[in-house]
C-alpha cells in the first residue's frame, strides 16, 4: 500500500517535472506535427521514451530504496539495528515492588555478537537482563528468571517504563514494542522499519552479484547456461514439431472440407486448455522425463500454428487464387506460389504467440518436474530460500522471453517485409 | 512485341443462363439467355446498374463460375474451368505482393516452366510497353494504384492469352490516373491485337473504351441494348478528351445514362 502510493507520487512528479522541462525546452525543438487535436487520436500516441527510461528507474530504484541497497544512498527507514533499553516494575510475593532494566542489543540476524553488558551492582530483588535480538525479529525476555524470587507464584510484572502493562497488552518504548505474553512474559520487537527483509526481497546488489556467481560457478553444480540451454532446447524442440505438425494441417484444414469436419473440434475443443492443465496428465503419460516435457510444449504450439495456417489460408484474397489460375498455375503451384507466401505472416504471427505460450510452459513445466532447467533452479532455490537466486532467475526467464519476441519481430520485418501493406 | 494470334479466335457465348439460390430458398436469376459473339481482335465494354450480372457473366467467360445453363465456347472447345488463354485484370489487390514487380509480370511464364532467358527478355518488354522501365525491382507495395494495374496488366499479357478479361481495372484509381490508363488499355489493344472484355460502372469508359458496348439491364440480367462505337478506333494514340468533344459521344452517353436511370428507377423506386 505505501509503496503503492509512493508508486503514484513518483509517477506523477515525474510527469510534471518532464511537463515542466519540455515547456522550456520547446522553443527549441519545433514540434513535428501541426495537429490541434490530439486527444482521441490514437495515431498521436507514441509512447514517450523519457517516460520508459524513468519508469524503469523508478522500479529500481524503489527496489533498491526498499532492500537498503548500497547502490543507492537514499533509502526507507531500515530496521533498528543497536542498543537500547527499557525498564520494567515486577511485583513480588511480599508485595514489594522493584525496578529493573533490560538491556538490549539489536544486529542483523547472522551477527555473532555477544549480549550486552549488564552493571555488576544490582539491589533490590529485580535485576538487570540482557538480550540479543535480530533485526526484523523479535526476541522473549524472561526478566522473572535471574530476579530473587521470580518463580514465586505471586511475583509479576506491573509496568514498563513506568506504565503500567497486564497480560495481552503492549507498549511503545525506545526502538521497539514491549509485548507481554498471555502467561506474564515479556517479548521485545525492535521497530522493522519500512525495509523489506532480504528473505523477502533482497537488494538489487544481491541479485547482480549471485548472477555472477551462478554465471561463473553454475548453481547446484549446474551452470546457469545449461540450466537456460535445456529451457531453451526443449522449447525449441516443442516449437519445432509443432510447426512441423501444426502447419500442413493449418493448411489441410483451410484447403479441404473433410480436413475441416474432421479436425474442427478437435482443435476448437483443444484450444481454449491451458497447456499446464495437462501437465498431470503428461506426467502420469510420460513420466518427468524430456519426453514428456516436449510434448507438452508441442500441444501447446500445435493449436496456435494450425489456426494461424488455417486463418493464413482464409485471408487469401480469392481474386489472388483467381488471378494464378487465369495465369496458368495448376493447384500444387497456387499452393506453393500463392497460398503459402500469402499465409506467411499469420504463421509469423502465430509463431511469435506459440514461442511465448511455449516458454511460459516450459518455466512451469521444469517448476513441477525436471532435473535442469530455468524452471528447476528457481524451484530449487525457493525451497532453500534463496530469494536472490529465485529473483535472478524470474529476471533472466523475463529477459529471455522479450529476446525470444524481438528476434521473431526482427526475422518477420526481414522475411515478411510485406506484411500489412497489401 | 507480341505478334497477333494468327489463329482467328472466336469467343462465343450461347444463352448463358445463371441462377443463384440464397439461404432462404428463394432464387436469384443473375444472368438469363445471353448469347454473344465475339471476333478476334474486338474490344467489348460491358456497362449495366449494379446487380445486372456482368461479372457474374464475365466469372463464367474467365471459368470461375459454372453456368447453370448455356456454354461459353473459345476457339471450338468449351470453357470449364480458368486457364491461361484467357487473361484476367481485377480491379485491385490480386498482384503478389511478396514477389516483386518483375516476378508478378513472370509468373504466368514461370509457372509454364518456360527458359529464365526468354522470360526475362520477355518482361524486359513488357515493362517498356506499360511504362514502367525501371520498376522491375520495386515491390508492389511501393507502387502507387496506377502503377498497380500497370503490372496486372503486363502480368496478363506475359501469359499471351487469347482473351482478356478486365473486371473494373480502373474503378479504383482516381479521375487523372484512370484517363492516362484508358489511353494505355487503348494502346495495348492496337498493339496486341488481343480480344477485350471489359466490365466498368463508368459510362465514359465504356463508351471510350468499347468498340462494341453491351448495356445490361437486371432482374433477370439480359443484355438489353447494344451498340457499335467509333470512339475507341478514335482514341488510339489520340487525346482522350478531344474523342470526347464527338458530336455523337454526348449524344449517346445522355441516351445509355438515361437508360440507366429507368432501370434504376425500376427496382428503387423513384426515390429522389
Amino acid at each position: 500500500m505505501l509503496i503503492l502510493i509512493i508508486y503514484i507520487t513518483l509517477f506523477i512528479l515525474a510527469y510534471f517535472i518532464y511537463t515542466i522541462l519540455a515547456r522550456q525546452l520547446k522553443s527549441k525543438q519545433k514540434n513535428s506535427s501541426r495537429k490541434t487535436i490530439t486527444f482521441g487520436d490514437e495515431s498521436t500516441v507514441t509512447p514517450n521514451r523519457v517516460a520508459s527510461v524513468i519508469s524503469i528507474a523508478v522500479l529500481f530504484i524503489i527496489w533498491a530504496a526498499f532492500t537498503g541497497s548500497k547502490l543507492l544512498p537514499l533509502h526507507v527507514p531500515g530496521p533498528f539495528i543497536g542498543s537500547t533499553s527499557f525498564s520494567y516494575t515486577a511485583i513480588n510475593a511480599q508485595n514489594q515492588t522493584d525496578k529493573a532494566t533490560v538491556y538490549i542489543r539489536v544486529e542483523p540476524v547472522g551477527n555473532k555478537t555477544k549480549k550486552p553488558e549488564v552493571p555488576e551492582q544490582q539491589t533490590g530483588f529485580a535485576k538487570d537482563d540482557a538480550i540479543k535480538v535480530g533485526a526484523w525479529r523479535s526476541g522473549l525476555v524472561r526478566v522473572q528468571n535471574n530476579d530473587d524470587g521470580g518463580k514465586e507464584k505471586n511475583y509479576r510484572i506491573i509496568a514498563i517504563n513506568d506504565q503500567p502493562i497486564t497480560a495481552k497488552q503492549s507498549i511503545a518504548v525506545t526502538n521497539g514494542i514491549v509485548n507481554m505474553t498471555p502467561k506474564g512474559s515479556l517479548s521485545f520487537t525492535p521497530d522493522k522499519g519500512w525495509q523489506m527483509e532480504p528473505v523477502w526481497l533482497p537488494a538489487p546488489e544481491t541479485v547482480i552479484e549471485r548472477f555472477i556467481e551462478i554465471a561463473a560457478n553454475g548453481y547446484q553444480n549446474i551452470t546457469l547456461w545449461e540450466n537456460i540451454g535445456w529451457s531453451l532446447l526443449r522449447v525449441l524442440a516443442g516449437f519445432i514439431l509443432g510447426c512441423i505438425v501444426g502447419i500442413p494441417l493449418g493448411y489441410a484444414m483451410g484447403l479441404n472440407n473433410w480436413f475441416r469436419g474432421w479436425f474442427d473440434p478437435i482443435v476448437e475443443f483443444m484450444r481454449p486448455i491451458p497447456p499446464l492443465a495437462l501437465i498431470p496428465l503428461v506426467i502420469i503419460w510420460f513420466g518427468i522425463w524430456e519426453t514428456g516435457k516436449i510434448s507438452l510444449l508441442f500441444l501447446a504450439a500445435l493449436w496456435i500454428m494450425i489456426i494461424a495456417a488455417r486463418a493464413g489460408v482464409s485471408g487469401v484474397s480469392i481474386s489472388k487464387v483467381h488471378a494464378a489460375y487465369s495465369l496458368g498455375a495448376s493447384k500444387f503451384q497456387v499452393l506453393m506460389h500463392v497460398i503459402v507466401p500469402n499465409s506467411l505472416p499469420e504463421i509469423f504471427t502465430g509463431a511469435r504467440v506459440a514461442l511465448g505460450v511455449c516458454w511460459g510452459t516450459v518455466v512451469a513445466a521444469e517448476l513441477v518436474a525436471a532435473e535442469k532447467g530455468a524452471g528447476k533452479m528457481i524451484i530449487a532455490a525457493s525451497k532453500f530460500q534463496q530469494t536472490d537466486v529465485v529473483i535472478m532467475g524470474i529476471i533472466l526467464i523475463g529477459v529471455i522471453g522479450y529476446s525470444i519476441d524481438i528476434l521473431m519481430r526482427r526475422a518477420e520485418n526481414f522475411l515478411v517485409p510485406w506484411k500489412g501493406k497489401a | 512485341m507480341n505478334k497477333p494470334d494468327n489463329h482467328n479466335a472466336n469467343l462465343q457465348i450461347d444463352n448463358l443462363s445463371m441462377t443463384f439460390s440464397l439461404p432462404d430458398g428463394s432464387t436469384v436469376e443473375a444472368l438469363k439467355n445471353v448469347s454473344l459473339n465475339l471476333q478476334q481482335g474486338e474490344l467489348l465494354s460491358v456497362l449495366g446498374p449494379s446487380g445486372c450480372g456482368k461479372t457474374t457473366l464475365l466469372n463464367i467467360v474467365a471459368g470461375f463460375l459454372a453456368p447453370s445453363e448455356g456454354q461459353v465456347v473459345l476457339n471450338q472447345h468449351p470453357v470449364n474451368g480458368p486457364d491461361a488463354e484467357r487473361g484476367m485484370v481485377f480491379q485491385q489487390g490480386a498482384l503478389f505482393e511478396w514477389m516483386n514487380v518483375r516476378k508478378n509480370i513472370a509468373f504466368g511464364p514461370t509457372m509454364k516452366g518456360l527458359p529464365e532467358k526468354q522470360i526475362n527478355q520477355h518482361v524486359d518488354e513488357l515493362l517498356e510497353t506499360v511504362g514502367l522501365h525501371g520498376f522491375g525491382n520495386k515491390h508492389i507495395y511501393e507502387l502507387s494504384g496506377g502503377m498497380q494495374q500497370r503490372v496486372a496488366l503486363a502480368r496478363c499479357l506475359a501469359n499471351d492469352p487469347d482473351v482478356i478479361l478486365m473486371d473494373e481495372p480502373l474503378g479504383a484509381l482516381d479521375a487523372l490516373t484512370r484517363e492516362k490508363m484508358q489511353s494505355l488499355i487503348l494502346k495495348l489493344w492496337k498493339e496486341t491485337g488481343k480480344t477485350i472484355i471489359l466490365i466498368t460502372h463508368s459510362v465514359e469508359e465504356a463508351l471510350l473504351l468499347g468498340e462494341r458496348l453491351l448495356v445490361m439491364a437486371p432482374r433477370p440480367g439480359r443484355i438489353h441494348k447494344e451498340y457499335h462505337l467509333p470512339f475507341a478506333q478514335l482514341g488510339v494514340d489520340a487525346d482522350l478528351r478531344e474523342v470526347k468533344k464527338h458530336p455523337d459521344f454526348s449524344k449517346i452517353r445522355e441516351e445509355i445514362l438515361s437508360m440507366i436511370w429507368e432501370m434504376e428507377e425500376e427496382i428503387m423506386g423513384k426515390a429522389i
